[in-house]
């Protein structure tokens, strides 16, 4: 495995070369909490072309920031950083990961060749609607030393997932992408945010090894 | 300080720097809390709005010492000079704000002034924190139906695309860019398209204090990743039945102008969604920066409804 690191705003994020090739890279996103595989998943062993992992911001070798604030867009930005310097990718995403991919997909319709949506930690996020708001605390002296960062544990563990917002990402994605079917959701997880998007036409429900042949084959 | 700080600033002897300033780590970020008047006196909190500063105070503050209070305000993470962050967002933004709340060891209720995105961190800490808010001040943060003014319609594809975009080209450029250097006249005059009916001399004591001198010129301190969007998942209806439901003193100002940086709330939107027995003031001929605008009348406003509330 070899590793990059990308400055991106204020943080260096680890991309991992999971393996090397010619051709669209496969781009693994993680869950909450984990980083990226150190080996290329089995799973999507039939993809033809590069396998690329990212860590995060505050999560496995990217940087560990003080005083928390994540937000899902920030971390569709990290990934972002990841099409800037790869090009266009085709997306595989665990969790937290696959609802970050489907923010990226609606916001970069043309960089990206599909979006497999799949279990993983932080796939359901805080829900669909708003609670009551609260402060939440994390002890100073847990917050500086190791990934994944406590702050990000708690605060993407309890962002709010409207199903109209994931919908109108996808709606960006049947609009502006020329793939027909550019969504497979291979998850058991079915939070609101992904049944909203699965009422889109471009979205599918696959297997991975499927749909990373459809994707490979686009 | 240098010359010509020192003459803008005597141009405007009713502006006046903070008593006393210190810093408050807020979990490896460091703010910076300013506070004016007597550290006896009833403290009172003042937050500023987004991309702004705790030096907009600067007039208002000291008028609220005179009345007999210990004003305290900070400057927002990668705002004026607190430290600047990786990561933004809003639930950060009122965790640190009660922090700096914290750090103030009151054993009573707090009253707390907020303008803007200031507003909104007020309402909500007094929702989260309702036992240590003695009361709130609103200053033109008061939300509405329709959102901010400055928004797109997301059901407009392309709109969305451009703003999404528009949004992510920032991010990918904003580890390495810096805020645009000018003179000092020239911030004070970039600034005025915020504020039109400020005076030249409040404009440019205000750079004095937002900006600082680089070896190329004046630049904002603010941190350049900031950005505005991109719109986000967050429902400006969400803040209604929240700011309707809350049971402290409650005072709201806004401004009848409207303007692109604030909400645009109107007294008629105001006014159903407001807490039970608010007190409510629209200040003709203003716009959404009140307190810069008017900071005398808004003092005398507050130092009256507090009069009553505390």
């Amino acid at each position: 495995m070899k590793t990059t690191f990308l400055d991106h705003v204020r943080s260096q994020l680890a991309l991992h070369e999971l393996r090397e090739g010619s051709g669209r890279p496969l781009l693994v996103l993680h869950g909450l909490g984990e980083r990226s595989p150190s080996i290329v998943p089995s799973v999507t062993k039939s993809w033809a072309g590069p396998v690329f992992g990212l860590d995060f911001t505050g999560h496995g070798d990217s940087t560990l920031p003080a005083g928390g604030g994540y937000t899902c867009e920030a971390l569709m930005s990290d990934a972002d950083a990841v099409i800037a310097e790869l090009g266009p990718v085709t997306l595989l995403g665990y969790g937290l990961g696959a609802y970050v991919g489907l923010l990226l997909f609606g916001s970069r319709p043309r960089d990206i060749r599909g979006l497999v949506i799949a279990d993983g930690p932080g796939l359901d996020g805080g829900g669909a609607r708003p609670t009551s708001p609260k402060l939440l605390y994390v002890p100073q002296d847990e917050t500086r030393h190791n990934t994944p960062d406590p702050w990000a544990l708690l605060e993407l563990a309890s962002d709010t997932r409207p199903p109209d917002y994931a919908a109108e990402h996808v709606r960006q994605v049947a609009a502006l992408s020329d793939m027909d079917k550019a969504i497979a959701v291979v998850s058991m997880g079915r939070p609101e945010w992904l049944e909203a998007a699965m009422e889109s036409d471009v979205v599918f429900e696959s297997t991975i090894a499927a749909a990373i042949s459809v994707f490979g084959a686009s | 300080m240098n010359n010509e700080i020192e003459v803008i600033r005597a141009s405007l002897p009713r502006a006046q720097r903070p008593d006393r300033t210190r810093r408050v780590d807020v979990g490896g970020i460091e703010i910076s809390v300013v506070e004016w008047g007597d550290e006896k006196d009833q403290p009172l909190l003042l937050a500023h709005g987004g991309f702004d500063f705790a030096g907009t105070f600067d007039i208002l503050g000291p008028l609220l010492a005179t009345a007999g209070f210990r004003a305290v305000a900070w400057d927002q993470r990668g705002h004026g000079d607190s430290d600047l962050a990786a990561l933004y967002t809003w639930e950060a933004d009122v965790r640190d704000a009660a922090l700096v709340l914290a750090s103030l060891d009151a054993t009573d209720p707090v009253p707390m002034l907020g303008h803007s995105k200031g507003g909104g961190m007020v309402d909500q800490l007094a929702e989260v924190l309702p036992h240590r808010i003695g009361a709130v001040i609103n200053l033109d943060g008061i939300p509405n139906e329709r959102g901010f003014a400055q928004k797109i319609d997301r059901t407009d594809v392309a709109a969305l695309d451009t703003e999404l975009a528009a949004w992510l080209d920032h991010r990918r450029r904003a580890g390495g860019t810096h805020r645009r250097a000018d003179t000092l006249q020239g911030l004070a005059e970039r600034r005025r398209i915020m504020n039109p009916r400020l005076s030249v001399e409040w404009l440019q004591y205000l750079v004095t204090v937002g900006a600082r001198k680089d070896t190329d010129g004046w630049r904002w301190k603010i941190d350049p990743t900031l950005r505005f969007g991109p719109s986000g998942a967050w429902k400006p209806h969400w803040a209604i039945p929240r700011l309707r439901g809350l049971h402290v003193p409650f005072l709201g100002i806004i401004g009848t102008i409207e303007e692109e940086m604030g909400w645009g709330t109107t007294p008629h939107e105001a006014l159903p969604i407001l807490p039970e027995g608010a007190e409510f003031h629209a200040l003709a001929n203003t716009g959404h920066f009140v307190h810069i605008e008017r900071p005398e009348d808004v003092a005398e406003i507050v130092v009256d409804f507090l009069g009553r509330a505390l």
